[in-house]
């Protein structure tokens, strides 16, 4: 039997939970205030999930870089990997809002979208 | 030298100044004008490109660009007037502005009203007083952020963060996910000065270590930095002798605190509250000089940026009724003071209100309190307002309102007091 | 061919920079090499920028006597190069019955000097005078002729008159040792290879006994010194008006207390023994002294007003006075050493000794015609009306771009200073030439942007900008760029 330690992050509470777990099966959630709390812990000990957010290059815009995230939170484990291929993604300007960057990210069936436009550069400023 | 007029002009186009200038203009004001010193409107959201923002305004969690465009949107189809690349110089008597900009030069504005939404900004080393040499990779978090998301520069390779607060977290993670190595999060205090969720999300996800009742008490390095020595502290801050010990890095980012920016507010006259930094205000916004506004971190730091658009929404629609000469001027004003456990309060002061609608009182704890705990309003010994809190952290603003009629009773006396205390501890 | 010059100065800082100003009078060809990545880099930009009035060296000194001089001739230097100065007039504060004598003494001695303008006052009157002085005070003296002025602003004005009028300046140029016939220099073996001369200044402050030593035995030794600092906002500078010292102690002018010529409240230094002239960390405890000393003066100091600490090394010589001579075993030399206070109020005076020197020793001096004595600093927006302004901003925009908010510092500005004569190459080369970077914020918001600007002027990338040369590099790589 194994005790897991967590802090949901559900809400902005951040309870502290217990998972207990017997082998990879979930059998109970303590420390819960609310119903979501055993929801967060199962998905948090089976499947990990997070937002993730950084920034792609962009050639001919109105600045270097666009700040691009997933569409919905990714598995944990593809945080890193994805960051490092989101570092060799070159996208041409005009860039709009919520494009496509990447569709299914490293096969888990979600998008990585930009967070704003970057229009293509106006010309030396001012 | 030009010179415009205008009924309201919002002094910056972050979270305040936009919902600020959308909300003027929405309630009835003919001309509102936003000034924005950078190259694009947003304040500070274009450099924040995590999630987490809007929840509550939008039912969605946005970046810290998505959110500033909804915003941008709504006040530009209100028919606000957005100016970037305009730097206000100062603001004189009579609610004059004087700003320069590239094009054009110097301008003179002349409002109605004007809303102060410069935000804040970070406390540096030299603040602290932090000895050592003075290498280069020496940042506050928030400039780190913006060369690493805007010019698109990484500050350096190897990462000792100094400060828990939300800006450091974030940054733990955005050095991480760049390739850089984060060797360690400092924080002096016995507990995180963030949020919980970037707990999890910056820290422990990329097992960064994270040293609590730790500071820095050394910087070493002649040109770049080397590493820092870190020391655990006491109660009262001071480091412990003997527990130092050296950590290699090129880089320390600082996150030891956000101070309102009220440089303008200061020549201008405006009366400051020592506690926040910022301007005293009523449940209005209004400042100590009747027609100027301020909503957002210039007035206190706040951690929800919801919370901030919601604040600068009320000033907007305050000064816009300024403008138009409809908003009353108190006869009277209760001063609000901290009581038990609370830091500050804003708004300081509160006046009668006309419209019936409640006074809504925002505070910060001292000390955390992690178990039920209460947070109350009194005037005297008698108790106007009170609620239950699942918890009590410095890291979350917290609020309470004050129905109108309360606040007709306690008229007599001259002040309310908010406490947040813990039943259960006898306190 | 060996690049030759009639005269190599060593050391571009305050002393330096002024020698070659007075050289570049005359129709020579000199060279002023510093082994900094800028002007000024060593003693000149870490002390206590204050033009002393002269009361405090002992009588017969060099120390004495240029001082008083060098005091007066700060209006017209300082007015020729466009340098701002603050003539407000020092005060040292007596605390005790004691101190009262001292300050007589002081008196004395000033007297004896030929310091005018000397004045023993009560605690009352300086309470007046000063009302944020401690209730302890006794009594004062005060010396009108006593100012504040920014080192390096002097310095860098001095290197950028005497280039305009034709002195080389080479940085990043170490000088190794001397290439030596008999008892004369022929040249400077440098960091960057031989250079011929005719005659050699030795201005190189901490290293000077070093230099020296190569070119025969010598008494001077030079120690280091540090001092720590403590700089308060500018809110804080409203506090005192001037210059406010303690008593002196035998080893130091003690910690002050004085205003700035910019504005801000600065406090320091105090006096520490260091083994290496690179010593330039504060500590803990030195900051901690600097305050309560400064605290002694002026009570209510808050220390929640610092916005920056840090230290400057004095070079401290062991002679008891200022070394200022022709080398016994080098005849074309002249070599000045132990330059610490009141070496910045001297160094007027002690450039026209120098060149005194030279003109005995030989070196004929035919005066330039086209020579200009008078020089313009870039302008500074924040100190222009808004006339000045609007007119700066229509000839070029990037003045009405304002880029450091607390210091009030424009695109405009910065621009000029990277293609100045002593062009500013690194960040800090920047801030002092701008005060970019200089207030509350200390370079929090104008970080990124200075960086762009600078890099874009430069023609380099920002990858490769440093904070003050070496490998002080700004930022490591491009986001996105995979590390080394």
């Amino acid at each position: 039997m194994e005790e897991r330690d967590l802090i949901c992050v559900t809400c902005p509470v951040g309870c502290n939970l217990t998972a207990v777990l017997e082998g990879d099966e979930l059998i109970e959630v303590r420390g819960g205030g609310c119903r979501r709390g055993e929801a967060f812990a199962r998905e948090e000990v089976t499947d990990p999930r997070r937002m993730l957010a950084t920034t792609v290059r962009v050639a001919g815009g109105d600045g270097p870089l666009v700040p691009v995230r997933s569409a919905e939170p990714l598995p944990k484990a593809l945080l890193l990997p994805a960051a490092g291929l989101l570092r060799r993604v070159v996208l041409k300007a005009p860039v709009p809002l919520h494009q496509v960057v990447v569709p299914d990210l490293l096969g888990s069936g979600i998008d990585i979208i930009t967070s704003r436009a970057m229009p293509a550069a106006q010309g030396p400023r001012d | 030298m030009k010179s415009l007029n205008c009924d309201v002009l919002v002094i910056g186009s972050g979270p305040a100044g936009l919902a600020a200038a959308a909300s003027a203009r929405e309630t009835g004001a003919e001309s509102v004008l936003v000034l924005e010193r950078n190259r694009e409107l947003g304040g500070i959201l274009p450099q924040c490109i995590h999630t987490g923002f809007g929840v509550r305004v939008f039912g969605s969690d946005l970046t810290g660009p998505e959110y500033a465009q909804r915003w941008v949107e709504r006040a530009a189809n209100a028919g606000v007037e957005l100016v970037t690349g305009t730097m206000v110089l100062e603001i004189k008597p009579k609610l004059s502005v004087l700003a320069t900009s590239p094009r054009g030069g110097l301008l003179e504005l002349h409002a109605e009203a004007i809303v102060l939404a410069m935000g804040c900004r970070e406390r540096p080393r030299g603040a602290l007083a932090i000895p050592g040499s003075r290498p280069a990779g020496v940042y506050t978090a928030g400039t780190a952020q913006r060369l690493v998301n805007i010019e698109g520069y990484l500050p350096g390779e190897n990462v000792v963060i100094l400060g828990s607060g939300d800006i450091g977290m974030i940054m733990a993670r955005r050095m991480t996910l760049e390739g850089a190595h984060v060797a360690a999060m400092l924080e002096i205090q016995p507990y995180v000065s963030g949020l919980r969720r970037n707990l999890v999300q910056c820290v422990r996800d990329y097992d960064i270590p994270l040293y609590t009742e730790t500071t820095v008490v050394e910087v070493r390095g002649q040109d770049r930095v080397q590493e820092i020595v870190a020391a655990r502290v006491d109660a009262a801050w001071q480091p412990v002798a003997g527990s130092e010990w050296t950590i290699p890095c090129d880089t320390l980012l600082l996150s030891v605190g956000l101070i309102p920016e009220n440089e303008l507010s200061r020549q201008v006259g405006i009366e400051l509250d020592r506690r926040t930094s910022g301007p005293l205000v009523d449940q209005h916004y209004q400042t100590s000089i009747p027609g100027i506004f301020a909503a957002g971190n210039v007035v206190h730091v706040y951690d929800l940026v919801d919370d901030v658009s919601e604040a600068a929404v009320e000033a907007g629609r305050a000064a816009a009724n300024w403008a138009a000469g409809e908003l009353l001027t108190p006869d009277g004003y209760l001063q609000v003071e901290a009581g038990a456990n609370v830091h500050h309060v804003v708004p300081q002061r509160v006046g009668h209100r006309s419209d019936g609608a409640p006074a809504k009182l925002a505070c910060r704890v001292q000390r955390p309190i992690e178990q039920t705990a209460r947070i109350a309003v009194r005037d005297g010994n008698q108790v106007l307002a009170q609620r239950r809190l699942r918890y009590a952290r410095p890291s979350e603003m917290l609020d309470i309102e004050v129905p109108a009629r309360q606040l007709d009773e306690a008229r007599g006396s001259a002040r309310l007091i908010v406490d947040v205390t813990c039943p259960e501890r006898g306190q | 061919m060996i690049p030759t010059y009639d005269i190599v100065v060593i050391g571009a800082g305050v002393v330096g920079c002024l020698v070659a100003r007075a050289l570049s009078r005359y129709q020579l060809k000199v060279l002023l090499i510093e082994k900094h990545a800028d002007v000024g880099e060593g003693t000149t930009k870490a002390n206590t920028a204050i033009m002393h009035a002269g009361y405090d060296a002992a009588p017969g000194t060099l120390k004495a006597s240029l001082n008083v001089a060098g005091n007066a001739m700060y209006d017209q230097v300082c007015g020729e190069l466009d340098v701002d100065l603050s003539r407000c007039g020092t005060h040292v504060v007596g605390l005790r019955a004691a101190d009262l004598n001292t300050l007589e003494d002081l008196y004395e001695r000033g007297r004896r000097n030929g310091v005018p303008g000397l004045e023993l006052i009560d605690g009352d009157e300086m309470r007046r005078r000063e009302p944020a002085v401690t209730p302890e005070c006794v009594g004062a003296l005060y010396a009108s002729t006593g100012g504040i002025v920014d080192p390096f602003q002097l310095c860098y004005a001095a290197a950028e008159n005497a280039i305009t009028n034709g002195v080389r300046l080479w940085l990043e140029t170490e000088a190794l040792g001397f290439e030596r016939e008999g008892s004369l220099v022929r040249g400077v073996r440098t960091s960057r290879g031989m250079v011929a001369a005719r005659w050699v200044v030795i201005a190189a402050g901490l290293w000077a006994d070093e230099l020296m030593a190569q070119l025969g035995e010598h008494d001077l030794a030079i120690t280091p010194r540090r001092g720590q600092y403590l700089l308060l906002d500018k809110r804080a500078g409203e506090m005192v008006r001037g210059v406010l010292f303690p008593c002196p102690t035998p080893i130091s002018k003690g910690i002050v207390v004085t205003r700035t010529i910019h504005g801000n409240l600065m406090l320091g230094p105090n006096a520490e023994h260091v083994t290496d002239k690179r010593e330039l960390a504060t500590t803990a405890e030195g900051l901690c002294e600097v305050m309560s000393g400064a605290q002694s003066l002026v009570p209510a100091l808050d220390p929640r007003d610092v916005i920056r600490t840090f230290a400057g090394l004095r070079a401290s010589g062991n002679t008891g006075d200022f070394v200022i001579e022709r080398l016994p075993a080098a005849q074309n030399v002249v070599a000045l050493g132990g330059i610490e206070s009141p070496g910045l109020t001297a160094a007027p005076a002690m450039a026209e000794r120098v060149v005194d020197l030279l003109r005995e020793a030989g070196l004929a001096l035919q005066e330039r015609r086209d020579c200009q004595s008078i020089r313009h600093s870039i302008p500074r927006f924040a100190e222009l009306t808004n006339e000045q302004r609007q007119a700066l901003i229509e000839r070029d925009p990037r003045y009405g771009n304002v880029v450091c908010r607390c210091e009030m510092v424009t695109e405009g500005e910065i621009v000029a200073a990277c293609h100045a004569p002593v062009p500013a190459r690194t960040y800090d080369a920047l801030k002092r030439r701008t005060r970019v970077g200089s207030g509350r914020c200390q370079g929090g918001f104008d970080t990124p942007l200075v960086l762009e600007i600078m890099s874009r002027e430069l023609g380099v990338p920002p990858t490769e900008l440093t904070k003050k040369g070496d490998g002080s590099r700004m930022v490591a790589r491009r986001t996105k760029d995979v590390p080394a």
